[in-house]
């Protein structure tokens, strides 16, 4: 299926929940859809067979300044197609569902996205730091992070 | 070593006999975590009940210090050092993703060449896992004989660029160097010298019987949990999936050779097992030869450098690229924001997701297994870290 095909189907079935289709965008087209249906959408993606998307390639976070952007990078190996999803949640809030359930490689991922962004991946069944230390303050992909002066006595900043 | 443990009394023939569970901390510093890794494992008795894997001892910061870059062409050096056994592999992604970022055509020598070179590093990538796989496993002589070959690949990769692991070579819109002359001639010749090893490996290694009795059948990775778990590369298409990004996917112009997809058919045990992954990684080396032979043979004259301007400056978007690199689908996500440095650069690697499906597949297998396992997969922590 093609972006607007796929795009066209999900407004159809979600309406409101689909907040931007950015079909021109300069390199990868888009959907933005809002956090709190994230996981319907998802699980209708996987299940429809007409979409079957049953591979997440990749999930990031992204700090907008203001906002925090969660994007997905799904694939079918059946259909053999591709879609970028987005959600973004205001930086003081940034509560997604979790797409563990749906996905399993969601699982490091958003704890990745956890570890560095500060992102909470609610209904996550283990979020922990991945990456960093388990006593890490902060998140260091955000960009007004400030990287701390000690941890746990050790100069940091060389 | 081990605290050992009271085993409890069976209160009635036919219940299974179960001791008290324990913790056993595999790592940091175990050779078969093959680098830094940390497995801390829920034990009963020698049966593996759990395993809840810690990582992040070789944390470098990767994504931090791109955002820190001035052009995108800084990048390249801190690629090279995330899976640190193909950095053609992660060099070819990451342009890749950048050319598609700026909107840059390269010559055709250049993808000629860089197919080349990122399969001769597929071939090396793969013969240290191979080699140190059979080291887990308990042989030690086929590793000295794939290092053997692998160090005739590094002579050919180090007279291009010289550098012999971490290269700088494929740069945004071309290489930095040409080929010397007459290395086109050397290539083909060790392409004729590894044909027989692989043989000799096999022989070697693949079907001896201890071998295949260590590996045959165990930790087996069902086909739909292997998609699941975004599992890719060897460990997804030993579990019968016949995928490819370099056929499924195709970038750069490897839709000009004619090559196959291999897959695990489970031909001494079951589909998906340790065997099949070590398989499917020989038969891997044996078809990059076969792309590497249809490369030298094609291979165009021209420029290896695009012109560029000193500083590039990308429109404010954002890219997706993913490329098959020897453990699997390697993406970059890259963000702009129409300045000359990188907003935000995400690597998806292979070793990180494909290791996160370890406790799926390790539950009640031998702690002795967890090791063919683990091996099998082939990771390496400067990627699952970054």
């Amino acid at each position: 299926m093609t972006f607007q095909e796929i795009a066209d189907l999900l407004q159809k079935k979600f309406g409101e929940a689909i907040t931007l289709v950015k079909a021109d965008a300069a390199v990868d087209p888009f959907i933005t859809v809002s956090a709190a249906s994230i996981k319907d959408i998802a699980l209708y993606l996987r299940e429809d067979e007409s979409l079957a998307f049953d591979y997440l390639s990749c999930l990031s976070g992204v700090d907008r300044k203001g906002t925090l952007e969660v994007v997905y990078h799904i694939a079918s190996m059946t259909l053999r197609h591709k879609l970028v999803l987005k959600v973004s949640v205001p930086t003081d809030r940034p509560e997604v569902p979790s797409v563990e359930s749906v996905w399993k490689s969601a699982n490091w991922h958003e704890r990745e996205a956890y570890d560095l962004l500060g992102i909470i991946f609610t209904d996550h069944p283990d979020l922990r730091r991945i990456l960093l230390p388990y006593d890490w303050e902060g998140y260091p992909l955000r960009k007004d992070y400030e990287v701390p002066e000690f941890y746990n006595g050790m100069r940091v900043p060389y | 070593m081990i605290e050992t443990q009271q085993s409890q009394p069976a209160t009635s023939r036919g219940t299974t006999l179960r001791t008290e569970e324990m913790i056993l901390n595999m790592g940091p510093q175990h050779p078969s975590t093959h680098g830094v890794l940390r497995l801390e494992l829920v034990v009963d008795g020698e049966i593996v009940v759990d395993v809840i894997p810690h990582m992040g001892y070789l944390h470098r910061c990767f994504e931090k210090h791109a955002e820190a870059m001035t052009n995108y062409q800084q990048v390249v050096p801190y690629v090279d050092r995330m899976d640190y056994l193909s950095s053609m592999g992660n060099e070819f992604a990451y342009v890749v993703a950048a050319e598609k970022l700026l909107k840059i055509q390269v010559p055709e020598r250049v993808d000629y060449i860089r197919v080349i070179m990122a399969e001769l590093q597929r071939i090396a990538s793969h013969q240290v896992a191979i080699g140190t796989y059979g080291i887990d496993i308990g042989a030690f002589t086929p590793f000295l004989f794939l290092f053997r070959d692998r160090e005739r690949i590094l002579d050919l990769i180090e007279e291009v660029c010289g550098a012999r692991l971490l290269y700088n070579y494929f740069w945004i819109g071309g290489l930095s160097h040409d080929l010397p002359p007459g290395w086109v001639e050397k290539a083909k010749e060790f392409c004729a010298y590894l044909k027989p090893n692989i043989t000799e490996l096999n022989n070697l290694l693949t079907f001896n019987k201890i071998f295949i009795e260590r590996t045959a059948n165990v930790g087996v990775l069902p086909k739909d949990v292997a998609i699941n778990y975004g599992c890719s590369g060897p460990m997804l298409r030993a579990s019968g999936v016949d995928w490819d990004l370099r056929r499924d996917d195709p970038y750069s112009v490897y839709h000009k050779f004619d090559w196959q997809v291999s897959v695990g058919r489970g031909e001494v045990g079951t589909v998906g097992d340790c065997w099949d992954r070590n398989i499917v990684r020989v038969h891997e080396m044996e078809q990059s030869l076969r792309i590497i032979e249809q490369a030298l043979e094609q291979i165009p004259e021209g420029n290896v450098q695009e012109k560029l301007p000193k500083r590039i400056m990308p429109v404010a978007s954002e890219v997706y690229a993913r490329t098959e690199a020897p453990r699997g689908e390697l993406g970059f996500y890259i963000v702009s924001d129409g300045t000359g440095s990188p907003y935000r650069i995400k690597a998806r690697g292979p070793s990180f997701v494909n290791l996160s499906v370890i406790a799926e597949i390790s539950r009640g297998a031998m702690i002795a297994d967890l090791v063919a396992i683990l091996g099998s997969t082939d990771i390496v922590l400067g990627e699952v870290d970054r």
